[in-house]
């Protein structure tokens, strides 16, 4: 079955948006997504008639909401198929998630003489963190590089992972769109005995997920690009590995005992859970869960596999050797995000344009430096799709590119 | 709805297609990097500065057309300029970008000439950051070397 996207645009008030009196063409996903009044209703329908502080009280009300909390939890666990929802911690967002993840399992693991492994084509998220902790503990980092044609060079990858204790890669790349092996990383890893920790930001909201099948120790993404709020992301890890770690960040709600020499921490996942959760934004997260479930991951596969196809298509007709797209060109591996270069037009230059005809994209370094400095682009102008994109948006940034060949 | 000839005035286009003074100065002259993390934009001026007059400027790097134009401009207006009136030039200019209030302290007959028509820019306020990042750069090269 394919997705009635038109039905679909209907779910989302912001998609009938008029700019300047035209409508909007919103290709910019991949930073985050837009969300359906399902998720926008189960927030405000939980303020304004169910809510209530969690876990701290007695009451009726602050059990009913611990229930509608825990029963979001509940969905995501299923959602990415856990083994268990105590697997499940909620976070800020996929940055806190990956620090968490460095600076608890990092640095009870990692010091001199021992090695982690990254890839060539991470967001900086997955870097810095571990920049940070190896700067005080002197690990070394090791970096799985690319081959000609975007995807991860796997060639040396034994080799890198020899003494390694993790690799941490993306499972989608937010500038490339290519989609890595996650599976084989994760065998790999465990084959060297090394933990995988998988960045799954980009690919958690457009395709199924299954960490049991995947193979993954950890996985980190954020609910803003998956149809729901800001202000809460996850890090699911294996229940053995969380059981081991240290608690990250300290205070109420992560303790079972507090006395004037020390603590002792509370059962999974509270103990990594410190402080008032993002309550509101959990239950719009589960709320997403739901509608992505309803929708199908599968057929948002599918579309974003036509529609990568549609854009392929119409670009490369209309611009030929004009636009260089930096990315696979298999559409079975490579979400729908697009980077590219335009001409020589520097692409702050392309998406000012864009703007001015309600085409919003994104020109930057995308948050992944080093990797730009590797495919030798400062800057590139992204457009990414979601479930709600059509051929009209796609129809509309081509003749918007006219517009920048007439400028420039 | 607003306009984007505005923004990209013919003088700022050609002074992006056929930037002035682009290039680098050997030592003494002294060379500022400055940098836009943002969107990655980088720049690099190269001073020649002596008896109070900056004698040679050039500028290399890359970035948008806004912030290659103004840094263009830059360099041809403050090239042979005593330092007090490349200051004065900057302030203006920072002025016009609505970044520092007018102070009355910028004497009066300081003209900016085509640098006005980045005005446009005013009303894409994360493009500010483009067209300052040369001026800047050259500010902090002047503090450098008058030090
Ligand atoms: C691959 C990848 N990792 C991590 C992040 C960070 O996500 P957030 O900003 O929601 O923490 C992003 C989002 O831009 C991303 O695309």
């Amino acid at each position: 079955m394919t997705l009635d996207v038109a039905a679909l645009r209907d779910e989302f008030p912001m998609l009938s948006r008029r700019v300047g009196g035209k409508p909007i063409h919103y290709l910019d996903s991949a930073n985050s997504s837009h969300k359906p009044n399902c998720v926008i209703d189960a927030m405000s329908t939980f303020m304004r008639e169910a809510y209530s502080p969690i876990g701290r009280s007695s009451y009726a009300l602050a059990s009913e909401a611990s229930n509608a909390y825990e029963g979001a939890r509940s969905k995501v666990a299923g959602f990415i198929n856990a083994y268990s929802p105590c697997e499940v911690v909620f976070t800020k967002n996929a940055t806190e998630s990956l620090n968490l993840a460095a600076q608890s399992w990092g640095r009870a693991n990692l010091g001199k003489g021992d090695a982690i492994v990254l890839t060539h084509m991470e967001h900086h998220a997955n870097i810095v963190p571990w920049q940070m902790l190896a700067k005080e503990k002197g690990f070394e980092i090791r970096w799985v590089p690319l081959t000609p044609d975007f995807q991860l060079d796997l060639s040396s990858l034994d080799q890198l992972l020899r003494g390694a204790k993790a690799i941490s890669f993306t499972s989608m790349s937010n500038v490339l769109g290519t989609i890595n092996p996650t599976r084989e990383l994760c065998e790999a890893a465990h084959a060297a005995g090394a933990i995988a920790i998988v960045d799954g930001c980009q690919s958690v909201p457009h395709m199924t997920t299954d960490v049991r099948a995947m193979g993954a120790d950890m996985l980190a993404f954020s609910s803003h690009k998956m149809c729901g709020p800001t202000g809460v992301g996850v890090l699911w890890a294996r229940e053995a590995l969380l059981d081991a770690m240290p608690p990250f960040l300290g205070g109420g709600g992560m303790i079972s005992e507090v006395r004037l020499d020390d603590f002792t921490c509370a059962e999974l996942p509270n103990k990594f859970e410190a402080g008032t959760p993002p309550i509101v934004e959990v239950i719009g997260l589960g709320a997403a869960v739901d509608f992505l479930n309803r929708v199908g991951m599968t057929e948002i596969r599918r579309h974003e596999i036509e529609m990568t196809n549609y854009a392929y298509r119409a670009l490369t007709a209309r611009y030929g050797d004009a636009i260089t797209i930096h990315g696979p060109t298999n559409p079975e591996l490579r979400g729908a995000t697009f980077s590219f270069a335009f001409r020589d037009v520097h692409p702050h230059d392309v998406s000012q344009v864009l703007d001015q005809h309600n085409v919003y994209v994104r020109a930057g370094h995308h948050c992944a430096k080093p990797l730009m400095r590797i495919i030798g682009a400062n800057a590139t102008a992204r457009a990414s799709m979601y479930l709600y994109s059509n051929e009209a948006d796609v129809d509309a940034l081509v003749d918007a590119l006219d517009d920048v060949s007439s400028i420039f | 709805m607003s306009n984007l000839e505005d923004l990209y005035r013919e003088v700022i286009l050609d002074h992006y297609r056929s930037p002035r003074n682009k290039g680098e100065l050997p030592p003494p002259a002294t060379c500022t990097e400055g940098a836009n993390p943002l969107c990655g934009d980088e720049i690099k001026i190269f001073l020649d500065v002596a008896d109070g007059v900056v004698r040679d400027v050039r500028f290399s790097g890359h970035g948008c057309s806004i912030s290659q134009a103004s840094a263009s401009m830059m360099t041809a207006i403050v090239k042979g300029k005593p330092l007090t009136d490349v200051r004065a030039v900057a302030k203006r200019f920072k002025q016009l970008m609505t970044i520092e209030e007018d102070d009355g302290t910028t004497p009066t007959d300081i003209r900016l000439g085509d640098i006005e028509a980045l005005q446009g820019v005013v009303k894409y306020p994360v493009r500010i950051k483009c067209a300052v990042l040369g001026w800047n750069t050259l500010l902090e090269g002047l503090d450098s070397t008058s030090t």
